[in-house]
């Protein structure tokens, strides 16, 4: 349904008075998502994966340039379209509540996310009433101001406003960290449902475990690279034999329950991004080849990969 | 010793008690955790613990006495949401060297590079600002670090990370730690003991 | 997935050059600095040529009374013969200083009600605000006349009651930005550090207010200009023989009906210019100085 092809997003940035700079914050994204399934994004934060959303949505800020390629159904993404799919077709869930419009009654943006994917006012109402059914919320939730709803409930109309208007790609970005235990489970839930739907669902987070308890497939990002795509299968050892990427590896060891081992350093910076490899001065496997030129994203056992030593 | 006595925390005097009771004690060179699911009051706890707050009833004491109301407290607060706890207006530079100048084996440890110094907060990840606040928190003066969640925003490696470069200089320095995190798997690899809110609360 | 493969590995990117005049203009900092240096070289024009010009054109002539807009009298004169245009610099001129003074009085005292306001809460809070509302819920320019007519009108009357009246608003939003500031985790924990009040107010809220205090004394400034034109307008502001744009417009009342037209359009569009262009100013250096937009 989605395929993202070598996507590229730099900021252009003031420095002193008017000298600006180049931030290259996404250099290589490459991502599928097909109906019926969840691929989960994950990585550490400035890896891209919220931008890789903004990108999606068309609402990164003014000073962004994009490059590469995205594909909906067949079809090339360019601002235009993205804006007319928007609500339609492509739906976010965000991160929190601040994204719903503190002054005006939860029911009403619901209703009005209907009508933006085309739904008359009649039809939209009653597609609200269903998507507050199906997510569980008493119409009496309908009447309160988004500040007066409790972070499980807030979770379930971020849902309905998301699903409201029949969209067959959703976008979560984060939507679990915080929350309740129960309320993590619950929403995992119905991501998974609406990927068993027949929809496409794209759920970034930082939080591996999360992502493993519902995803099909696992994209790991890398300083605004895909460094690898994993079924969510080959998670599964603490050492993580199946796994391709040095970097996934670390990733997955790190976690408490496995070895708690973390890998030094950090993320390249973005104005100074390396010219070879840009894991490789973190890389336990390096080689001087590694330094040489950026790797490309190659099939390896299944699943892809950006590294020459995989 | 940090010790909390007999706390109760309410938000005003006409509405309920968020959790009353409440007793707990960290030893120096000790790491206690505290779990509880969110809503339940641990950040009000953690703030209370760190100086932040002084509405409330009963007593936290350290080494015997209350804690200071002026100059540098003893027992410091890690935040959540880092980019919340750095002036948005400032460098880096100021941020890191705001209570006391870090060492560089401490820098090291957490990964801060010299290159993020002249940069501004919004230009460096939550991963690579939490690294700065922890550095800011832990000066010479520093007996007990309060860590309020402090890496459930971060990814797994950046995460053992910081606690790793954390447990390495409470060792050194004999510092009390309180884990206060939901993170069963997190708590049961860093912590000597784990204290349930949930049980301790009325 | 084999869509995703053999794929050219990813370009690298160019820095961009520091650019020089040619590309200026795509340079929206650079566009934002423009429009600022246009501003205040329009403001220093009008000080600067109505200095040079002393009391040229503000004498009577009676054989060129009631001339249209020509080349040597671009704004007309009117039925003493005076040439329009040097009275319109000179009014202007008036205006600008007027207006900075009163500005910059209203600006400090909205700051300083503010700051205090915010910083002792209790009585201090309760006293300021109700003053702020006091002033916010009073009819304004019933309000200044009043004053102005106090104070025994004149330069110094206008200056105060503009200054006296328009402080509320940049009080308001500085309590509010202290309030936040006060309540914000940097600042909670500074504290804990054991920073004084002191030394946070100088390091963590300064370079919040700085920025608030300069966009609110720009856009102060065209109210108080428009504000003195109004009051000398209605004859309780400026003494009617000095060349205040305000006088211009109420004189040229007389005269709209009879044709000559020239006597108040182009002296109030020339206000209009004036006090647009303070207000594009402070647009302005509001997006250059707001970290959100700094980097449009």
């Amino acid at each position: 349904m989605l395929v993202v092809r070598n996507l590229a997003v730099s900021f252009t940035q003031y420095e002193v008075g008017l000298k600006q700079r180049q931030l290259t914050v996404i250099t290589q994204l490459d991502l599928e998502a097909d109906a019926g399934e969840v691929v989960a994004v994950v990585g550490a934060s400035g890896s891209g994966k919220s931008l890789l959303a903004h990108a999606l949505l068309g609402i990164l800020p003014p000073n962004a340039q994009v490059s590469g390629e995205l594909v909906f159904k067949g079809q090339h993404l360019d601002p235009a379209r993205i804006e007319s799919l928007r609500g339609r077709e492509i739906a976010l869930i965000p991160q929190s509540v601040s994204y719903l419009d503190p002054l005006q009654r939860v029911g009403p943006q619901v209703q009005r996310a209907a009508q933006l994917s085309g739904a008359k006012p009649p039809a939209a109402k009653i597609l609200q009433q269903q998507a507050f059914a199906r997510y569980d919320l008493k119409a009496r939730v309908g009447r309160l101001f988004p500040f007066q709803v409790s972070g499980g409930m807030a979770r379930r109309v971020l849902l309905a406003t998301a699903t409201v208007g029949q969209a067959e790609l959703i976008v979560a970005d984060e939507p679990t960290p915080g929350l309740h235990p129960t309320v993590v489970v619950e929403t995992l839930k119905h991501l998974r449902e609406l990927a068993d739907e027949g929809k496409a669902v794209i759920l970034i987070t930082h939080d591996i475990e999360a992502a493993l308890q519902i995803a099909d497939r696992v994209a790991v990002f890398y300083a605004g690279t895909t460094v690898e795509v994993a079924a969510a299968k080959d998670f599964d050892d603490p050492e993580g034999t199946n796994l391709r990427h040095p970097y996934t590896k670390a990733l997955w060891q790190a976690l408490p329950q496995n070895k708690f081992r973390p890998l030094a350093g950090t993320q390249p910076p973005p104005d100074n991004l390396p010219s070879g490899c840009l894991f490789a001065d973190r890389c336990p496997l390096v080689i001087p080849e590694c330094e040489a030129g950026r790797p490309i994203l190659r099939s390896v056992r299944a699943g892809l990969v950006r590294c020459i030593r995989a | 010793m940090l010790k909390a006595t007999d706390l109760s925390f309410r938000y005003a005097k006409d509405k309920p008690w968020v959790w009353r009771g409440v007793s707990l004690s960290v030893e120096p060179g000790e790491v206690v955790g505290l779990s509880g699911p969110s809503g339940l009051g641990k950040t009000t706890l953690a703030k209370i613990l760190a100086g932040y707050l002084s509405y409330y009833t009963g007593q936290v004491t350290y080494d015997d006495k209350p804690l200071p109301k002026n100059g540098y407290c003893p027992v410091q607060l890690i935040f959540q949401h880092p980019e919340l706890a750095v002036n948005p207006r400032w460098r880096i530079s100021q941020v890191l060297y705001e209570g006391h100048t870090p060492d560089e084996s401490l820098l090291k440890a957490l990964g801060v590079s010299s290159g993020w110094l002249s940069r501004w907060p919004q230009e460096l990840s939550g991963g690579e600002l939490q690294r700065v606040a922890v550095a800011r928190a832990l000066g010479p003066q520093t007996r007990y670090l309060i860590a309020d969640e402090m890496t459930t925003m971060l990814d797994a490696n950046t995460q053992a990370l910081i606690w790793q470069a954390v447990l390495g200089h409470a060792q050194r320095h004999n510092l009390g730690v309180l884990v206060v995190s939901h993170d069963a798997p997190l708590l049961k690899r860093l912590c000597q003991r784990v204290i349930s809110l949930e049980a301790v609360m009325q | 997935m084999s869509t995703l493969l053999n794929q050219s590995p990813a370009p690298t990117s160019t820095p961009i050059q520091h650019r020089k005049i040619a590309g200026f203009l795509s340079n929206r900092r650079g566009r934002t600095l423009l429009i600022i240096g246009l501003c205040l070289l329009f403001f220093a024009s009008v000080i600067v040529s109505s200095n040079l010009m002393g009391n040229n054109g503000l004498g009577t002539d009676l054989n060129t009374r009631h001339t249209a807009p020509t080349l040597a009298h671009p704004f007309g004169t009117d039925w003493l013969g005076r040439d329009m245009f040097a009275r319109t610099v000179r009014g202007l001129s008036l205006s600008l200083f007027v207006g900075l003074t009163a500005a910059a009085i209203s600006a400090v005292l909205g700051v300083i009600l503010g700051t205090l306001s915010a910083t002792f809460g209790g009585v201090v809070d309760t006293a300021i605000t109700w003053l702020i509302d006091v002033f916010m819920s009073l009819p304004h320019l019933v309000l200044l006349i009043l004053i102005a007519f106090v104070v025994g009108g004149g330069v110094q009357g206008v200056i105060i009651s503009v200054a006296v009246t328009h402080w509320p608003g940049l009080a308001r939003i500085m309590r509010a930005e202290v309030l936040q500031l006060k309540s914000t985790d940097y600042v909670l924990l500074s504290a804990r550090l054991g920073h004084s009040p002191w030394w946070i107010a100088r390091h963590h809220m300064l370079p919040h207010l700085f920025p608030q205090f300069l966009v609110g004394l720009i856009l102060l400034f065209p109210h108080a200009i428009l504000h003195e034109a109004a009051i000398t307008f209605i004859g309780v502001g400026l003494n009617p023989t000095t060349p205040a744009i305000g006088i211009i417009l109420a004189e040229s009342t007389r005269y709209l009906s009879a044709g000559y037209w020239w006597l108040g359009v182009l002296p109030g569009l020339t206000l209009l210019i004036a006090v647009k262009a303070f207000d594009i100013l402070g647009q302005n250096v509001r997006s250059l100085l707001d970290p959100k937009t700094s980097h449009e």
